[in-house]
């Protein structure tokens, strides 16, 4: 294996655990705002980690690109659709947990 | 493939069957559209898995984006909270022909799978591709061996949307933004939109992409401006280019196809050596047809003009009355 292949692997495995993390998030926080920031960060972090990993493992800067191309498209439209639930989710008068 | 692989197949299955059932049975409408798109989502990764990354662009761009956001435009027409939890009534009849015709349907199915010759016709396809005017076989298959299937499909939509427009006028837009990220992101994502369906339209003469994919993403572009506020290019007053451009794939197809014949060709054969850019005028004209025929059905009905936008309205959840 090259070393190449090491890091790749590497920054996948270190972006496994946010996936793991941000969905027991989802399912275990008491309302909308905690789960929507669980996934919101989580997901973000993990998926930029996998698709960076991948595109070192792939070898190929073209490739590497695209993936990165994807995980900010991924980002922006994370943010706005969490900023989204989370307004319409206060207009409709949904108490945040705990106030 | 190895024990991993499997799994993950097995898996994808199982979640295939339960989201299907709770999509056909949840009792909260929400719910059912809601399994309906995950289910899009997941048979797309279903036939990257089956090694058809065309058809997983097509079913994720139309089956779980476009389809996805009329079904929940639809649910939103609902206007009470109560037309959205249907009637459950099960008499125990209504299983007694469900299972016995379930079971059928899947025994069929499974024999006619069965009877499939072995190999299918991919080798027959990969001997004709020199001559079919591109590289990729799918997009020949679709545009070329069997355009007559593509010209059909097209048609298909197009009477869609003239069947949802003859049904009524479309409900006003939202009054309201919820938030001015949405059309800040509409904003920033609409070159992006364009970009890659272009991409997409220009791969798809060597491989996976074409005509489906592409238009699919502009409409998709399309209807998130739409929900972001921009206004209509479609309206009822003007006898706009947008007429044309509805029927431009259709038209474009029927005029591919007869031009054969009338000079003394078989049906649907392109002069010779013309056949690859016959076949990229094609798939830009479909490609713009379709963009513009899912947006059209977004429309819920005959396009309407759009009053003077409400602007600087935010947060009440309010909505103008439908007519």
């Amino acid at each position: 294996m090259t070393a190449a292949q090491w890091v790749g692997g590497l920054l996948v495995f270190a972006g496994l655990p946010f996936f793991l993390l941000g969905t027991l998030g989802l399912l275990r926080f008491p309302d909308v705002y905690t789960r929507l920031h669980a996934l919101a960060k989580a997901d973000n972090v993990g998926l930029g980690l996998v698709c960076i990993g991948l595109g070192i493992q792939s070898g190929s800067v073209a490739l590497l690109l695209k993936l990165v191309l994807i995980w900010v498209l991924m980002l922006i439209a994370s943010a706005t659709a969490a900023g989204l639930i989370a307004g319409t989710a206060l207009a409709r008068g949904l108490r945040p947990w705990g106030t | 493939m190895g024990v991993a692989g499997l799994i993950f197949d097995g898996l994808l299955a199982l979640a295939l069957a339960w989201l299907a059932w709770q999509s056909t049975r949840a009792v909260d409408l929400f719910h059912a559209v809601v399994s309906f798109i995950v289910f899009g989502l997941l048979m797309a990764l279903a036939w990257v898995r089956l090694e058809a990354p065309d058809i997983a662009l097509a079913e994720a761009a139309i089956g779980a984006g476009a389809t996805g956001a009329l079904l929940l435009s639809a649910l939103d027409r609902l206007a009470t909270h109560d037309a959205r939890r249907r009637l459950l009534y099960e008499p125990a009849t209504a299983w007694g022909f469900w299972i016995p015709a379930g079971g059928a349907l899947l025994g069929g199915l499974t024999l006619a799978a069965w009877k499939l010759p072995a190999p299918g016709l991919g080798h027959e396809v990969l001997a004709a591709l020199k001559g079919s005017g591109v590289d990729h076989p799918v997009t020949a298959v679709l545009l070329n061996f069997r355009a007559l299937d593509t010209l059909l499909e097209i048609g298909v939509l197009l009477l869609a949307a003239v069947t949802i427009w003859s049904l009524g006028r479309a409900p006003s837009p939202v009054a309201a933004m919820p938030s001015p990220a949405l059309p800040a992101l509409g904003r920033l994502l609409f070159p992006v939109f364009v970009l890659v369906a272009a991409y997409l339209l220009w791969r798809g003469s060597h491989a996976p992409g074409g005509a489906f994919p592409a238009g699919a993403v502009l409409g998709a572009g399309a209807i998130l401006m739409r929900l972001a506020g921009a206004r209509s290019w479609i309206r009822s007053s003007e006898r706009g280019p947008w007429r044309w451009i509805l029927s431009l794939g259709l038209a474009m197809m029927l005029a591919a196809a007869v031009t054969g014949p009338l000079s003394g060709q078989a049906f649907f054969e392109y002069p010779p050596g013309t056949a690859g850019p016959m076949i990229l005028l094609l798939e830009v004209a479909a490609g713009l047809s379709i963009a513009l025929l899912l947006f059209a059905l977004y429309l819920r009905g005959e396009p309407r003009d759009d009053g003077p936008w409400p602007d600087g309205q935010r947060g009440d959840g309010q909505r103008e009355g439908v007519r």
